[in-house]
């Protein structure tokens, strides 16, 4: 039940981010491109998830607990460093270069386009980079604190 | 290349994501974020923690094929740079959104549905940062 219910929301997930455009790197760039061949489509994407969402995460989070047990897992930082708006900025550039965001890219593999798979190994070896990148500053810093 | 304006489609295709995202959180108490479920698949705490991720992407791959025998028509993936542009675009992604933790669906979704300050300066930094990389891209280096 919980395993058919977990697929069955990637699902959901992955029709609105083929319908919507979200995993079509020409529409995604066009968007960006006010100055040349804008289409505005990726506002009403943005637009409807964010209205749902909002909505209902506030009757969801009223609850006690998610409907399969457990507790909610939420965020709790609220402060900002250097990590959160840099990595974003670098985000954003590797967004406006190759079109794909992650959440665009993952369903798009159902299609079997060449390039989604090229641009989904691209995106694991920068994860891993990153991730390699992070312990060895952490331990440089407890190295430096001993 | 110009793309189609498809507001009805893209409205609907965002209503869907966002169902999803509170479906996520209302059965598993998880935030829906792309970043998360790769992130989380590559290097997992436990089993269980690595099974739900597994199921989540199997059903976001399904997607495309669910509208195909819907729709019969594969959703278009259109790819307008290079393949070396693709391979350095994603390799920037990877690193920008593990720093980031976070990506339009973690970040600017969940994330600004909860009004964080984190994801919602982390959207609107990346929202910038795109455009900018786009009109460079296009209309100062021409390419």
């Amino acid at each position: 039940m919980r395993m058919l219910s977990t697929y069955l929301i990637g699902l959901i997930f992955g029709v609105g981010i083929s319908i919507s455009g979200m995993a079509n790197p020409a529409k995604v760039l066009n968007f960006f491109d006010f100055a040349g061949t804008w289409d505005p489509s990726l506002i009403f994407v943005m637009g409807g998830a964010l209205i749902v969402t909002f909505i209902g995460y506030r009757f969801v989070l009223k609850r006690s607990a998610p409907f399969f047990g457990g507790h909610f897992i939420l965020p709790s930082r609220n402060d900002l460093d250097a990590q959160l708006i840099g990595g974003s900025a670098l985000f954003g550039i590797g967004w406006g270069i190759a079109g794909f965001c992650p959440g665009g890219a993952l369903p798009a593999l159902g299609t079997a386009k060449p390039e989604v798979f090229i641009f989904i190994a691209a995106l694991l070896a920068g994860i891993y980079a990153a991730k390699f990148i992070q312990t060895t500053l952490a331990n440089r810093t407890i190295g430096a604190t001993q | 290349m110009e793309t189609t304006f498809t507001p009805y489609a893209s409205l609907g295709g965002g209503v869907l994501i966002g169902l999803a995202s509170v479906m996520l959180m209302a059965t598993l108490g998880r935030i829906f974020g792309a970043t998360g479920i790769v992130a989380g698949l590559l290097q997992p705490s436990s089993s269980s923690d690595w099974s739900w991720r597994a199921l989540l992407l199997l059903g976001m791959i399904s997607g495309p094929l669910a509208v195909m025998a819907i729709t019969g028509e594969m959703p278009a993936v259109q790819v307008p740079i290079s393949t070396t542009m693709l391979v350095i675009g994603g390799f920037i992604v990877g690193i920008g959104v593990t720093l980031g933790s976070g990506c339009t669906s973690g970040h600017g979704v969940c994330g600004m549905a909860r009004l964080s300050t984190r994801s919602i300066t982390a959207t609107t930094t990346f929202m910038i940062f795109t455009a900018i990389t786009v009109y460079v891209i296009r209309h100062v280096i021409g390419a």
